[in-house]
């Protein structure tokens, strides 16, 4: 089990305004960090500087190991400009396979495979030749779940994936995930404001507020002062 | 109808008459490639203004007498669609106003260019200015200006144009369906971008003599938007507004040579109609679920 992603001293940030800071925190191979803290601690910002996306403003994030820039998945949150657009699941699961093609103009036969199975995977293969924008939130998550294996089997990033769904989606998705983590062997990154799910599933939890207010297993985070205020306060949001 | 007809043949026996037809047909294929991918990155306006900003470099091109128009308005052009493009990801002025300050101020100082030109008694220019800038924007009232050169400019950009296309197609379609997870994953989206807004410049410069400049963006957005009511894959939605866009093209030609209407407007007529028709099919096919 080594080391796939190594934070160390990351401070986070709009044009010179910290959100936060002094992040340092290893993910290991087959782990399933969540990442937890309030709205406007840096969540999303967190994962789009491990993704490249976003420079951060000091420290160092390396991608070790096996894993290379092109072999992260990445489920984003979803833009408004999706939502009516005219493109085939199909269509959006290929395009996952994009970082592979290089210079190459067409998808080759494995990549098609790839997407195929993929779908058949998380079993929207029924789907394949229905519009993306007359599909459920549900069914569209699959579907952006199934392009983000498509770009990489190692590693995927998921920010909020639940956002937007109803109670059995939801439940759905977290096993879809789990089922990724656990059976797969891919390493699993999520963003989360569902303290429920991510104390149910995880197997790290990241704490972010102004700084890094914890980071263990999430064992340990159910014991610590931090886990146990914040959970008294989110948990109660929502019971199962 | 067989006076009609007859009429067309008497006409296409003229080779500037072909000339008009085969630009036309090629201005068309081209535009409507992109339409899909600028409307739904919200580009909309970008091909707008940068039709503005063509407008005023032929002001300025005709003013400094240059043999060839083309060669201060498509470098001006395409240096305007890479900065507009950079204004998006820059916070300091937002797109869209960056757009609308650009475009309109080509705009007037393109139409002050020419005033100024016409009064210092430019021999180029001694004639009737307002027909002049309103042939600049709307398009020639007729076709019937196209130089053998003319033609073989337009193919050969059109040709350059419909192969970056084809070549760029599966990454075209990544950046424009989601830009973040492109980039996440590897693909330069910086790079197709501005490969994005070249063509685009690209095509405006080309469809600029034809159609106008005010008139072009009608010829990109319309089709791509006709096609989306109705069609369900990005592929098809791009074959089908490349259909649509051809057929529009031909029916506008014909029609204006026949009535003797101005073709900018004539095609973008057909466009409309097009678009009506189907809005309302896909209306029925809802209501019909």
């Amino acid at each position: 089990m080594g080391a796939l992603l190594k934070c160390e001293n990351v401070s986070l940030g709009y044009e010179g305004d910290v959100v936060t800071k002094n992040l340092n925190f290893t993910v290991n191979s087959g782990d399933y960090l969540c990442i937890v803290g309030e709205n406007g601690s840096g969540k999303s910002t967190l994962i789009k500087a491990l993704l490249g996306l976003k420079p951060q403003l000091s420290g160092s994030i390396t991608l070790c190991g096996e894993v290379g820039k092109n072999e992260i998945g990445y489920l984003p949150q979803q833009t408004v400009v999706q939502r009516d657009f005219p493109a085939s699941v199909r269509e959006i699961v290929q395009s996952g396979c994009m970082s592979r093609c290089g210079f190459r103009p067409f998808y080759n036969k494995e990549e098609k495979k790839l997407a195929h199975d993929m779908m058949h995977r998380l079993e929207i293969e029924p789907l394949a030749k229905r519009c993306y924008r007359e599909l459920s939130g549900g069914q569209q998550q699959r579907v952006l779940l199934a392009r983000a294996l498509c770009a990489a089997r190692k590693m995927i990033l998921l920010d909020e994936p639940v956002t937007g769904l109803d109670p059995k989606a939801t439940n759905e998705m977290y096993e879809l995930i789990d089922s990724l983590n656990k059976k797969d062997g891919i390493t699993v990154i999520m963003v989360s404001h569902d303290m429920n799910a991510a104390v149910k599933y995880a197997s790290h939890i990241l704490h972010v507020g102004r700084k890094q207010l914890f980071f263990g297993t999430k064992e340990d985070y159910l014991t610590s002062k931090t886990g146990q205020a914040f959970l008294a306060v989110m948990g109660g949001d929502d019971d199962e | 109808m067989s006076e009609m007809i007859d009429k067309l043949q008497m006409y296409f026996q003229y080779p500037y008459v072909r000339y008009a037809m085969i630009v036309g047909l090629l201005i068309a294929l081209c535009s409507s490639l992109l339409g899909v991918t600028l409307v739904m990155k919200r580009f909309s306006f970008i091909g707008d203004g940068l039709s503005h900003v063509a407008f005023g470099a032929m002001a300025v091109a005709t003013i400094t007498g240059v043999t060839n128009n083309m060669l201060i308005i498509m470098p001006v052009t395409i240096i305007s669609a890479v900065l507009l493009l950079r204004t998006g990801s820059n916070t300091k002025i937002k797109g869209d106003a960056a757009v609308a300050m650009i475009s309109v101020g080509a705009l007037a100082v393109g139409y002050m260019m020419m005033n100024i030109a016409a009064q210092s008694g430019n021999k180029r220019m001694t004639s009737n200015v307002s027909a002049d800038v309103c042939s600049t924007l709307f398009g020639s009232t007729s076709i019937l200006t196209l130089s053998l050169t003319d033609v073989w400019v337009c193919v050969a950009m059109s040709v350059i144009v419909v192969a970056i296309f084809l070549i760029f197609y599966n990454k075209i379609f990544a950046v424009t369906f989601d830009e973040n997870f492109a980039k996440a994953t590897g693909v330069r989206s910086d790079m197709y971008n501005l490969l994005i807004a070249i063509v685009i410049a690209v095509i405006i410069v080309i469809a600029m003599n034809f159609v106008g400049s005010l008139l072009i963006s009608a010829l990109i957005i319309f089709p791509a938007l006709s096609a989306m009511r109705i069609f369900k894959s990005f592929r098809s939605v791009i074959i089908c507004s490349v259909v649509i866009s051809l057929i529009c093209a031909a029916t506008g030609i014909i029609v204006s040579i026949l009535v003797g209407t101005p073709v900018g407007s004539t095609i973008v007529s057909a466009d409309i109609c097009v678009f009506f028709i189907f809005t309302i099919t896909s209306m029925v096919l809802k209501r019909g679920k």
